[in-house]
């Protein structure tokens, strides 16, 4: 937040999650996990203490058989640009130690583990429960600490932590571009783990504000909607459905209110 | 050869073997609250029922309650020091106590509660300016100090301690300048209790606490410094009322207590009013605009029903205000008792909902209530600071020549 005056819109790295092609196979969780090592306990049958960066929720459209739908809804960060360009998003604005803050050059919302004192005034903060605590040390089962991602460093308990885009990704895209003496990272050199392992290609991520990149595109379609867009959180993190009751499950409405047809009817934070 | 005596000439108090049974009994409790303690710090936070959707839970809301009792030495050291209200001199010595005890236990309790206790101190280091938290951080560390150094005097007043020259004079020359801490602990009040008011206010993601307000201000900021000033004094009062009964002694006259009374029960009313305004507004136009009916807030879950809200604003709220603002009132013991307990459980039931209810509500639309109940470790460690209260006080109490007017009171000969 420290760095507002010095803004200019470069990147605004979001993400797509098309949920008429979601099967909720949970690859995205998995690919997760292995990518930003992330602990798991023994016993994961509570959930509301589970470390995830990426949980799937299974929504129905609440009629009885033979009418039931279903659909997958994965759920990563939403990455809020919040109230203005100024990166006002929920949780940065709140945490006393700015161990978290919001990245000018990428839109990315940062966690700093070795920063935080595990306060969870952010947790407080975020309508999502994208925000996840070290309730426990994390345990890692015999010789699977040797399959850690060195990019990543694990954190201790005690500390928040939440999804990152993959920032180490990026971090690696760009040293490989200004290597070879580029200014611009393509599309394809700086994707997420969940995108990747994605087997229906039900996630898309990239620069919603570079009109090459697919994200700018799929976000303006009319079957685009985000999550709990009245509480302006403005997330980067869009959804397409071609089924107006899963669009309409994406916010809280009045009894009276008419359900919104498309995202595009919404407010949208450029 | 004459030794000075350690409990305060012309007053009467239990004997050593008494005395000690109590402190024995009230250390045992704070024993069973340093051993959850221990738990929480060696093992972790698993050892309590928090979880993600519940990052804040019975602590805060132990927090944001004692700060708002505390509040009574704020306040009365307002009244009598800058407002210039003498007789509440009898009783600034011991709302200052309980002041302390409720900060520094407001203090423990964050130490506590945080994931890293280690790393504490990177909330002054690595402050962020925009957050509530730093500012409640700021003004009640500092605040704490001031409590410090207006318990001081008192302390040194002690018949052991007041024979030593140095403290004599200092405690003397510390009385002179009183005022000063008073008002400086009066301005970093206002923005402390205020800040808590704004850690659930400000939180734009959470439609049942959020509130508009004035610059960066939420209503919040307000009604909580408003709510402490109202219900801290009332605390100060019920306090002051088990010492009595608990020593069998009268302690404060009856007019002290009348006039406290008479200008909480004013500071409850037009509170009261203000806060049922903001609830309207925010019934009525802010949770709309966010998706949310007024009572999504208050059904389709096991607890929080529109009992909550009656209990805080009516049954806890407006009953208390006319109590003590009409004169039958408050001459009444009884319910003079009833409307200062009213008084402190309704401002506990607002930090609750502010804190607890806020989580609980789902803001997901497909989600759905998060309801909790403590673990004993968190019971624990919430109880510890009683008994360290409790400790404190009967300390205090029985070396410390706390009540000006008991030895008037209870003549001895």
């Amino acid at each position: 937040m420290k760095e507002q005056h010095g803004y200019t819109s470069t990147k605004r790295y979001g993400m797509v999650i098309d949920l008429d092609k979601c099967t909720g196979c949970g690859a995205c969780m998995v690919a997760c996990y292995a990518e930003n090592n992330v602990p798991f306990k023994k016993n994961e049958t509570h959930k509301l203490d589970s470390l995830n960066w990426i949980r799937i929720f299974q929504l129905d459209n609440g009629k009885p058989y033979p009418d039931t739908e279903v659909c997958y809804l994965p759920m990563p960060c939403q990455h809020c640009d919040g109230i203005g360009k100024h990166g006002h998003s929920p949780c940065v604005s709140v945490c006393p130690a700015v161990a978290t803050d919001y990245d000018y050059s990428t839109g990315v919302v940062s966690q700093i583990p070795t920063r935080c004192f595990g306060c969870r005034y952010c947790m407080a903060a975020c309508p999502y429960h994208a925000r996840k605590f070290n309730w426990w040390d994390p345990v890692w089962p015999a010789d699977t600490e040797k399959y850690l991602n060195p990019d990543v460093s694990p954190r201790m308990r005690g500390v928040v932590e939440k999804c990152t885009f993959c920032f180490q990704r990026y971090q690696k895209a760009r040293d490989k571009a200004y290597m070879e003496g580029r200014d611009e990272i393509h599309e394809s050199e700086y994707q997420t783990a969940c995108a990747e392992a994605c087997p229906t290609s039900a996630i898309v991520f990239g620069d919603l504000n570079n009109p090459d990149h697919e994200v700018s595109k799929l976000k303006d379609s009319p079957r685009a909607f985000r999550l709990l867009e009245r509480l302006h959180t403005n997330p980067k993190v869009y959804y397409l459905s071609s089924k107006s009751w899963v669009r309409r499950a994406g916010d809280n409405y009045l009894e009276n209110e008419s359900k919104p047809q498309s995202g595009r009817q919404k407010i949208h934070h450029k | 050869m004459e030794t000075t005596p350690i409990i305060p000439q012309g007053v009467k108090r239990c004997s050593k073997m008494q005395f000690s049974l109590w402190m024995a009994a009230a250390t045992a409790v704070l024993l069973w609250g340093v051993y959850a303690m221990y738990l929480c710090w060696f093992k972790g936070l698993n050892q309590t029922n928090m979880n993600d959707a519940y990052g804040f839970a019975l602590w805060i809301w132990a927090d944001l309650a004692v700060i708002a009792l505390g509040g009574g030495a704020f306040f009365t050291g307002f009244l009598t020091y800058i407002i210039g209200k003498d007789k509440l001199k009898n009783i600034i010595n011991y709302a200052v106590i309980i002041g302390f005890i409720c900060y520094s236990s407001a203090l423990l309790i964050l130490a506590i509660d945080i994931g890293q206790p280690l790393r504490g101190w990177f909330i002054f280091w690595h402050a962020n300016e925009h957050s509530m938290l730093t500012e409640v951080a700021f003004c009640l560390s500092c605040y704490f100090g001031v409590l410090t150094i207006e318990f001081l005097p008192n302390i040194f007043e002690n018949p052991k301690l007041n024979k030593i020259p140095f403290l004599h004079h200092l405690a003397h020359n510390m009385h002179s300048i009183m005022a000063v801490f008073a008002a400086t602990g009066v301005f970093l009040s206002f923005f402390h209790q205020g800040s808590l008011g704004g850690v659930s206010g400000v939180l734009f993601g959470r439609p049942f606490s959020y509130r508009e307000g004035i610059n960066v201000w939420p209503w919040t900021f307000f009604l909580f410094t408003w709510s402490a000033a109202a219900c801290g004094p009332c605390f100060t009062i019920l306090v002051t009322w088990i010492t009595e009964k608990l020593t069998r002694k009268k302690l404060v006259k009856d007019d002290v207590i009348q006039l406290l009374a008479k200008i909480s029960g004013w500071m409850l009313a037009t509170y009261m009013i203000a806060k049922i305004a903001d609830t309207i507004y925010w019934a009525m136009v802010t949770a709309p605009s966010m998706g949310f009916s007024f009572m999504d807030f208050y059904t389709s879950n096991p607890v929080y029903g529109i009992w909550i809200l009656i209990l805080e604003l009516v049954i806890c709220g407006i009953v208390p205000a006319l109590i003590l603002i009409t004169r039958k009132g408050r001459e009444n013991k009884s319910l003079l008792l009833l409307a200062v307990v009213l008084a402190v459980v309704g401002v506990c039931v607002n930090r609750w909902v502010m804190v607890l209810q806020t989580l609980a509500v789902p803001v997901v639309p497909f989600e759905s209530w998060f309801m909790y109940s403590p673990s004993w470790q968190e019971v624990a460690t919430t109880i510890l600071p009683v008994a360290y209260g409790v400790i404190v006080i009967s300390l205090a109490h029985r070396y410390l020549p706390v009540f000006p007017q008991e030895r008037e009171l209870n003549p001895t000969n």
